[in-house]
């Protein structure tokens, strides 16, 4: 569903990233792996539409993909999950699966208010589909009240609600718990069934090997290894990250 | 949960427990009662009404984490020009006049709420700062109106206005304020508008990643405070049958001290209209009540200043609260 053809990308004199290829399948799950520095924020951030590649090109879905904004990416269903700037914390889990898009019914004829049963029930009917466990009690409390993974999940409902087809994750389980990093990481297991693309940034080679089908690993913006989750073992992805 | 629930609570005890203290002062002193009695009821509701009305139209943009310092001299501003364009057009039928001037008032005093709202959201200067600035502004030009007296205007239809208790029980202006707040309750609670000052106030990087036009909303809701201070500008003019450039002056701690008092939060995301109305009773109260006690006027400034101290000590402590301690 997407492919990456030799990107590169100068930021002053720095080479962020240098003839970059990737491909991704729908329903297939790739972990980013890199030290600091290594260019996967480049590459997302240039998948979303953030920054546009100095040469190079991409495709999505066997279109050509020129986004020029994370607003024009997410149109076309590519949406980046970032930890943390996603909800507004005073709202409930409704309004901010819906914010900016609330479902509106008549008021006396006169004017349009804003549909809350229907936001309340169509967010019950979406975090259901994807297996999330959120106490009906909490469903009509601000999300400040939630656990981190239970925000992360929501922040990823609304992102499916609204039909994203190619989900970037940029490090979903740090700043968790361990249990509620299990959480999300079923969560992945669920969208792969989904045919959702998953691109996740990460660097917990715990996470990766648990969630992921393939690993790219970048080192000063080139690819250094591409391979299976089965065919590649901890130590290998080690010593490319850190020597090519 | 048990948090909001205290959230919503708080407002209310504060409303009964001063009611109780001024209650029991006014037994205990005069063997009078301070609550049940109708013109002290009456005059309460009255007292209530300016800094109430300011009170709304801040109460959107504390909850979109902002502030507007330039309310109360954005009042003064708007009565001296209601009473210099009104009296202006004395010779005129006094409806027409009274309708021209409310006009005329309410686009002009729109002027200071768009350059605070362009300031704010199109320069990103600190709201404190900005809307302190249009203190100045407002205040001087003002005076500069007034030409530094105050404004007599002579038309009997705003002074009916003015001073008519519908029933001969409720006063208009009071009137007026009950149904701009069932408005101002609706657009908050019921519409995209409010729920995107929500929105906003709660994480403005959320609310721009939807979509939303943060800009925009920003300078509509130092508009909407604008024309606030602009609709007590104008009820002033009809109480007093007079503008005076320093009439908001000392409503502009009173009508913050209600939007604090009525549970909003300082760091923005939080607040009801209801909770600002109890706020506003809060304060009229304690004023009416040291009036009504025999206790010398200045005395008024100490106790709001004190509440809204209090107020804001209490929203940090319910905010480190929620934030698990941090």
């Amino acid at each position: 569903m997407l492919e990456v053809n030799g990107v590169s990308k100068h930021f002053g004199g720095v080479k962020a990233l240098n003839n970059v290829s990737m491909n991704l399948q729908a329903g297939e799950v790739l972990a980013l792996a890199g030290d600091n520095g290594a260019g996967k924020s480049t590459l997302i951030k240039i998948i979303s539409g953030v920054h546009a590649p100095d040469t190079g090109s991409l495709a999505y879905q066997d279109q050509p993909l020129h986004a020029n904004s994370p607003l024009q990416a997410r149109n076309l269903g590519i949406e980046t999950i970032y930890q943390d700037l996603a909800l507004a914390d005073n709202l409930d889990v409704g309004a901010n699966i819906f914010l900016g898009r609330e479902p509106m019914k008549s008021f006396l004829g006169m004017t349009q208010i804003i549909d809350r049963q229907r936001m309340l029930k169509e967010s019950r009917e979406v975090l259901h589909s994807l297996d999330i466990e959120i106490p009906e009690s909490s469903l009509e409390q601000p999300v400040r009240n939630l656990s981190g993974g239970q925000r992360q999940a929501i922040a990823i409902s609304r992102a499916i609600y609204w039909n994203a087809k190619l989900l970037i994750m940029d490090e979903p389980t740090a700043a968790l718990g361990v249990p509620e990093q299990r959480k999300v990481l079923e969560l992945i297991d669920k969208l792969r069934t989904q045919k959702i693309g998953i691109i996740f940034i990460s660097h917990n080679l715990n996470d990766i090997f648990a969630a992921s089908d393939r690993i790219l690993i970048l080192r000063q913006g080139r690819v250094v290894g591409e391979s299976k989750i089965s065919e590649t073992s901890r130590e290998k992805v080690v010593s490319q990250m850190v020597s090519g | 949960m048990k948090l909001d629930v205290i959230r919503s609570i708080w407002p209310w005890l504060f409303l009964l427990s001063m009611s109780v203290f001024f209650e029991v002062w006014a037994r205990l002193a005069y063997d009078t009662s301070f609550l049940f009695n109708l013109f002290n009821i009456q005059s309460i509701l009255t007292f209530a009404a300016a800094p109430l009305l300011l009170g709304i139209g801040v109460t959107f943009v504390i909850i979109a984490g902002g502030i507007d310092l330039s309310i109360g001299f954005a009042m003064g501003f708007a009565a001296v020009v209601f009473a210099t364009i009104t009296s202006s057009l004395g010779g005129q039928d006094p409806l027409v006049a009274l309708l021209i001037g409310v006009i005329a008032t309410m686009l002009i005093v729109m002027v200071p709420g768009m350059i605070n709202g362009w300031l704010i959201a199109g320069l990103h200067i600190p709201p404190f700062i900005g809307t302190l600035g249009m203190y100045g502004v407002a205040r001087g030009l003002g005076f500069i109106v007034a030409d530094g007296v105050t404004v007599p205007v002579n038309n009997p239809i705003l002074f009916q206005l003015g001073t008519t208790k519908i029933f001969g029980l409720i006063p208009i202006p009071v009137l007026i304020t009950a149904i701009v707040v069932l408005i101002a309750h609706f657009v908050l609670s019921q519409t995209r508008f409010g729920q995107y000052t929500y929105a906003i106030g709660g994480n403005r990087e959320a609310a721009l990643r939807a979509g939303i036009n943060v800009k925009r909303h920003t300078l509509l809701l130092y508009m909407i405070s604008a024309g606030f201070a602009g609709l007590a500008g104008l009820i002033y003019t009809a109480r007093f049958s007079a503008g005076a450039a320093q009439a908001g002056e000392p409503l502009l701690l009173d009508s913050i001290a209600a939007v604090f008092i009525g549970g909003a939060s300082f760091f923005g995301g939080s607040g009801r209209i209801f909770g600002t109305v109890i706020g506003a009773l809060v304060i009229a109260i304690i004023q009416f009540g040291l009036v009504f006690v025999d206790v010398e006027p200045f005395w008024q400034f100490l106790a709001v200043g004190i509440v809204i101290i209090v107020a804001v000590l209490v929203d940090q402590s319910r905010t480190r609260i929620s934030n698990g301690g941090k």
